[in-house]
């Protein structure tokens, strides 16, 4: 579906840019030169030989904090987009093809929770769960699901009313083999430039959360968190807390090529029929 | 103005009223999702039975949860926000300075960020495809991927630390003079601005260029007007709603983005309230805030919609 010879330079800049934070996050032990929790050296100490971007608050090596923190971030980020995905796709998929009462009582739901900013619902359901990294998955990919929703609804639908799709119907189809075989095939790919969308959006929701400290908790590294565990740095200068945190930018615009890539190249796949 | 508009404008608010209602038992349901003792949790695993029973007694937590809801909404119609679980301080009476500190801050970054968007977004259709587009656009990618508090820590090490313009830390007060009030607001507005204008930008270039593939506007292109005079006088005016549409949408996205920017700048506001006391579950406050967030946010899409209404000169006249 995707021909590598049509990849274009920023689309390869990004793809190169986001294999190298999976390499990280994958072989984060094999390549952090320091534990993640050791106290290597002196608060907040300069770029250095032995600490390529110095140390922490705490004298941790950043650079084996910053590895270990590409593997917490873009796990719970892919977990939040995995579930959001399933959910939004599956639901989305079921509403067009089920229709009547089932569609709109889940279509308005969906509605009233877009209706309210996702963070805020987001902070106000924090308030409440228990801190850990499974809340965080669960809150973070229902939140996300709804557009999820919103998109494969609205591509099914179109879908739906296909002759192939009303064929498979009349010789008596079940519902998951229509909504498996018959329409999330011809749906997948407006689906797979959102699924990078959506990870990014979950990059960007879980370094929020984190750096508002209700994200990943201590002594767990992840970006958002070591943002905030560096920021009162800032004012004398030392600019510790901006690594992780262009770290946040730069794997976020490398997804955003990318997915930007997959949205013109299926385009032109869909021959004309928008 | 004929009465299709006033139908029209008085059906999109109470469907906002609706609305509004609907996300009060939301955010309500959604502080019960765990039915777990809120009365042990404030007072701690050594507290005794008999204390825990008193304080469910007192925060009426052995009515059902569907009283409680009408108890807590009737209170908030009336203005009574309830107390706060830690501290017993009314809400009502902090949270109203705050939720003026927040507006004040918005609307000084609104100022800015609107105008601006909307000539870059003009720039941008006038020299389309040229480098002016194509560097709004990069831009655009850019600050749609940036956290905001890189942006946040940024300016703050660039203009309080390195170059010691600014205030660091945007402290405001009661009675503090309204220059040196603005000179406080000054980063995290630009943080603000940052956050929402190359959004804003981008939706206005695309309903400006949407308008621009009318047939008039070829017909205006032809009879050889200027680029820029049919922008001005052909395209702008067919744009005003989708353009109005596009700043409301971003405005409340600021609402979103005053919650971050207020914890970097330890700025009084509302959203750092509601950050605080997520952190210590203090759940009558987060409902309380949460509200007045969804409020607001619902506030500015009727805005929209009514403004959209309002622009469009078909409905102006009835047939």
């Amino acid at each position: 579906m995707f021909d590598l010879k049509n990849l274009t330079v920023s689309a390869g800049i990004g793809l190169i840019l986001f294999a190298l934070f999976l390499l990280c996050a994958l072989f984060a032990p094999l390549i952090a030169p320091f534990p993640m929790s050791q106290i290597a050296g002196d608060v907040w100490g300069p770029l250095s030989s032995t600490h390529w971007l110095g140390t922490d608050n705490l004298g941790r090596d950043l650079l084996s904090r910053m590895v270990y923190g590409a593997r917490t971030t873009i796990f719970i980020a892919a977990m939040a987009t995995a579930l959001s995905f399933s959910l939004g796709a599956i639901l989305g998929l079921m509403a067009a093809v089920v229709g009547g009462l089932v569609d709109t009582l889940m279509s308005r739901f969906v509605d009233l929770l877009m209706a309210i900013p996702t963070l805020i619902f987001g902070l106000v359901v924090l308030a409440v769960l228990p801190s850990n990294n499974v809340t965080l998955i669960l809150v973070m990919g229902v939140l996300s699901s709804t557009r999820v929703y919103r998109l494969s609804r609205a591509v099914a639908v179109d879908i739906n009313a296909m002759d192939f799709v009303e064929a498979a119907k009349v010789r008596g189809e079940g519902l998951g083999w229509i909504i498996f075989r018959e329409i999330l095939p011809n749906a997948l790919s407006p689906l797979v430039a959102e699924l990078g969308l959506r990870f990014i959006f979950s990059v960007l929701f879980l370094s929020t959360l984190s750096f508002l400290g209700l994200g990943v908790q201590p002594p767990e590294a992840d970006w958002g968190g070591m943002v905030k565990e560096n920021k009162d740095g800032i004012v004398f200068g030392i600019p510790a807390a901006l690594i992780p945190a262009s770290a946040i930018a730069t794997l976020s615009i490398s997804v955003n090529l990318v997915a930007d890539w997959v949205l013109t190249s299926t385009a032109s796949l869909k021959g004309g029929r928008e | 103005m004929g009465s299709p508009v006033l139908t029209l404008i008085a059906q999109r608010v109470a469907l906002g009223i609706l609305l509004l209602f609907a996300v009060s038992v939301l955010i309500f349901a959604g502080t019960q999702i765990l039915p777990g003792d809120v009365a042990q949790s404030i007072l701690g695993q050594d507290a005794t039975p008999e204390a825990v029973a008193n304080l469910r007694q007192e925060l009426g937590l052995n009515d059902p949860a569907y009283a409680r809801y009408f108890h807590w909404l009737g209170g908030v119609l009336t203005g009574d926000l309830g107390s706060t679980l830690t501290t017993r301080q009314e809400i009502a009476k902090t949270l109203m300075p705050r939720l003026w500190n927040t507006l004040f801050l918005a609307f000084w970054a609104a100022i800015v960020a609107v105008p601006l968007a909307i000539v870059l977004g003009l720039l941008a259709v006038r020299y389309r495809n040229g480098w002016v587009d194509k560097l709004i656009s990069g831009l655009a990618l850019a600050s749609t991927s940036l956290p905001e508090f890189f942006i946040g820590y940024l300016l703050i090490l660039s203009f309080a630390v390195t170059q010691q313009w600014l205030p660091a830390i945007s402290t405001v007060y009661d009675g503090m003079p309204f220059f040196d009030k603005l000179k406080a607001i000054v980063l995290p507005a630009t943080a603000l601005v940052l956050v929402v204008l190359a959004h804003m930008m981008r939706m206005t270039r695309a309903a400006i260029l949407n308008v621009m593939q009318s047939a008039y506007i070829e017909t205006a292109e032809l009879k050889g007007l200027s680029a820029s005079a049919v922008i001005r006088k052909h395209a702008l005016p067919n744009a005003v709603a989708p353009i109005i549409n596009v700043v409301m949408l971003n405005l409340a996205f600021l609402i979103v983005g005053v919650v971050v920017v207020e914890v970097i700048f330890v700025y009084p506001g509302m959203g750092q309230y509601l950050v605080d006391h997520v952190v210590k579950r203090d759940v009558p406050v987060v409902q309380a805030v949460g509200l007045v967030f969804a409020a607001i946010y619902i506030g500015l899409n009727i805005v929209a919609d009514v403004a959209a209404i309002l622009a469009n000169p078909r409905l102006r006249h009835p047939k």
